[in-house]
């Protein structure tokens, strides 16, 4: 039955793997063969992303119910546990590729402006193309293990890219951070995976979610203990609150990365899992709650950090972690669809407007290069009125503002609503989701206000870059405007994969995942409202939007700021707000600390010093000298002793032979 | 015939020399006393050798062989020693100690 040119899936995650394995090649022999590596990095994408159309189309015409899994080999065949490398395709996972290889290729399109001066272009695109693999095999994977493979690699590229310029100590610091915050998340996946593993029997996703409602009773312990753990891995992966403190930070590496694994695939990758996992949540209330609960947390508290930053790329990093908080209301509702859909016109915004933000800082370094000025090309108190050097990326990153705020008919309007939506509707059950629904307005004002005020303070007022760099200030080459054209139009019309049945559209995007998330859905139904509220809603969000925006017009003042070099220090709340609420102080006080103290102190002077080099390793050696020092007590260099210990010998042996 | 007074005598010439390689310091009493021990051991085979055959009577020619031998070269030994450290006292001829 599976059609025969889709047994051809591994070609997806293979032209990658292609890619990184010539342009690796190239990076330690010919680092200079610029063009060679550009071809080969955005070929490859392009091939797979070409590849991932034909086999989504392939596999729409076979109006499969369930999964298409193909095992290629046997990969863990240990006793009872039988894990074979197999990929899947589904309804969800056609999505999730379609959206990586996609987004990915423009991004490597635009990396190539980007990237061009640097001196590790070919790296640079080696490392670009394995995150594209391993976040393939991550969404592809048709068990825990496969995925947790990819799931483990794109942490590793995340890592080599974010400290890509590693020869700044900053740089290599925060790519440590992501590296290590996310081993907490990872105990938490492969806990997850072995508490499955132990009452399941089996790590393939099909027989543990087809056997998951007979084994676990709702509620239940250990589904419950299963769903946080998941959930665990989920907010390292996916920077939320308490392991989001990572995600700012990478912001450290290149622009276009900052776009591609840090806002538009591979902090999803834990939105994917908990929608991946649905019927696990839907057998956990507590689980999803949490998910739903810390989601809102989130969004909000990522809101409001976003406000004081004057970092053009960390504003749009604690935006990244507020919309992965929205998605996670939606998955945790149960309304994977619109969980799904924010991802996927998420990542159409996001890459926009990082990718806008990367033409900026990339006009905003030359024109500070030109002139040998040290100034940070990065602070928005450095910018202004640039929408009269960059007229392209200003307008687009005012459609991504538009989308992301949720003004319609923009994509983010769509998907954000209906998370929105979902979760009032939810509270009719369960009156907790009223508290996340009024956090998620509450976010979505803040949305509003901070991206307003980051265009405000970029692209429109006096310029404040500098006279003599003033001049310098132009758009970047067509290669890093055109993504940004496509993106733009993917904003505008994103929308249209899922207008919802009250603006008399189909909802195509629900009805594709119905086979996917219909498992959950019978445990845990999703509730429906009456078309006057969901209308009250829609107005509501409309209105809360506008009204974010309205504010940033009225109260911010971009002609009253200076320079960054010339800037007071903040106070009061917004040196709170600018301080990112302390967050990062306080895991250094009561995390970082301890253990640098306990691992000093007491795993380094008392366990390695005293107990592993005195007693173990000193210790034995003084043993063995103590034992030869008393038997060369024996050997006094006298032959009268030694002929009595012989003739005591002799007596011995004879007495014992005669008895 | 005279069995037991010789194996008697045997025994407690053989004691003797025992007592005296273990009680003795001087070099050349042990040497002594070990010819004494090898002379208890040939009194045994001649003896023994009445019942038991002439093979032991033989066996003493060897040990007596055996015993000019070890004169010869011990002796030697003992001389260069003296000449060495003007004493024979084993007591003071321990340098190879632990």
């Amino acid at each position: 039955m599976p059609a025969a040119p889709l047994s051809l899936l591994w070609v997806v995650p293979a032209l990658p793997l292609l890619g990184f394995a010539v342009n690796g090649t190239l990076a330690l022999g010919r680092p200079g063969a610029k063009g060679a590596v550009s071809i080969v990095g955005v070929g490859t994408l392009a091939l797979a992303f070409a590849a991932s159309a034909f086999a989504v189309i392939e596999f729409a015409k076979l109006h499969a119910a369930a999964p298409l899994v193909f095992p290629y080999w046997e990969w863990l065949p240990v006793g009872e546990l039988q894990v074979g490398f197999a990929l899947q395709l589904d309804q969800l996972s056609a999505v999730m590729i379609l959206v990586v290889t996609g987004v990915g290729a423009l991004i490597h399109v635009f990396s190539i402006g980007y990237m061009h001066e640097d001196p590790g272009y070919a790296r640079y695109f080696a490392y670009l193309n394995l995150f594209v693999f391993f976040m393939l095999i991550l969404v592809l994977g048709a068990n825990f293990p496969v995925m947790f493979v990819g799931w483990e690699g794109v942490g590793l590229c995340s890592y080599l890219l974010i400290g890509f310029w590693f020869n700044e100590r900053i740089n290599a610091d925060a790519g440590r951070k992501a590296f290590i915050v996310n081993r907490i998340g990872d105990f938490g996946f492969l806990v997850a995976m072995l508490l499955i593993f132990w009452r399941i029997g089996s790590l393939d996703f099909g027989p543990v979610f087809a056997r998951a409602p007979a084994a676990f009773a709702p509620g239940s312990a250990v589904v419950t203990a299963i769903t946080l753990f998941l959930f665990l891995g989920c907010t390292g992966k996916s920077a939320q609150i308490p392991l989001y403190t990572w995600l700012p930070d990478a912001m450290q590496g290149p622009t276009p990365v900052s776009a591609l694994i840090h806002a538009a695939t591979m902090v999803t990758a834990g939105v994917y899992l908990v929608a991946r996992c649905g019927v696990l949540f839907a057998l956990s209330p507590l689980g999803s709650a949490a998910v739903a609960g810390v989601g809102a947390l989130t969004a909000l508290f990522a809101a409001t950090i976003a406000l004081k930053q004057w970092d053009i790329k960390r504003v749009l990093a604690y935006s990244t972690i507020s919309q992965l908080g929205y998605m996670f209301i939606g998955v945790g509702t149960g309304a994977y669809a619109a969980g799904i859909f924010h991802l996927a016109t998420h990542a159409f915004f996001k890459a926009l407007l990082f990718l806008g933000s990367g033409s900026v800082i990339h006009a905003m370094h030359r024109a500070y290069h030109a002139t040998h000025a040290h100034d940070d090309a990065q602070d928005m108190r450095n910018m202004g009125g640039l929408a009269r050097h960059l007229p392209w990326t200003a307008g687009l990153m005012w459609i991504a503002t538009l989308a992301i705020a949720g003004i319609p008919p923009f994509a983010g309007f769509f998907s954000k609503d209906e998370i929105l939506g979902a979760a009032f509707a939810e509270a009719e059950v369960r009156p907790l989701w009223y508290v996340f629904w009024a956090m998620g307005m509450a976010a979505a004002l803040l949305t509003a206000f901070y991206m307003t005020r980051l265009m405000r303070y970029t692209f429109h007022g006096p310029n404040r870059t500098g006279d003599r760099e003033r001049e310098h200030l132009r758009e970047a080459p067509w290669m890093m405007t055109a993504p940004l054209v496509v993106l733009g139009a993917l904003t505008v019309l994103g929308g249209g994969l899922n207008v919802p049945r009250l603006f008399g559209g189909g909802a195509f995007l629900e009805h594709w995942l119905e086979p996917v998330t219909s498992a959950a859905a019978r445990l845990h139904p999703v509730v429906d409202t009456a078309r006057t509220t969901e209308w009250a809603l829609v107005v509501a969000a409309v209105l809360v939007a506008a009204l974010g925006m309205f504010a940033a017009f009225r109260l911010l003042r971009p002609a009253a700021l200076v320079p960054a070099r010339l800037a007071p220090a903040e106070t009061g709340l917004a040196r709170l707000l600018w301080k990112k609420w302390y967050v990062d102080e306080l895991y250094d006080a009561i995390v970082v600390r301890p253990i640098v103290w306990i691992s000093r102190e007491v795993l380094w002077k008392i366990v390695d010093a005293r107990l592993v080099d005195g007693l173990l390793v000193n210790g034995s050696a003084a043993v063995s000298r103590a034992l030869g020092w008393m038997g060369s007590r024996l050997q006094t260099g006298e032959v009268g002793s030694y002929v009595m210990l012989f003739v005591i010998g002799v007596l011995a042996v004879l007495g014992a032979a005669v008895r | 015939m005279l069995l037991e007074p010789s194996l008697t005598v045997s025994a407690v010439l053989f004691t003797l020399g025992v007592a005296g390689v273990l009680l003795r310091r001087n070099a050349i009493v042990i040497f002594m006393c070990v010819e004494l021990m090898l002379n208890a051991v040939n009194l045994t085979f001649v003896a023994l050798a009445q019942q038991l055959g002439v093979a032991g009577q033989i066996f003493v020619f060897f040990v007596m062989a055996v015993a000019a031998a070890e004169a010869a070269v011990g002796l030697a030994i003992l001389l260069a020693i003296y000449r060495h450290r003007q004493t024979l006292n084993l007591q003071n001829i321990n340098l190879l100690k632990g």
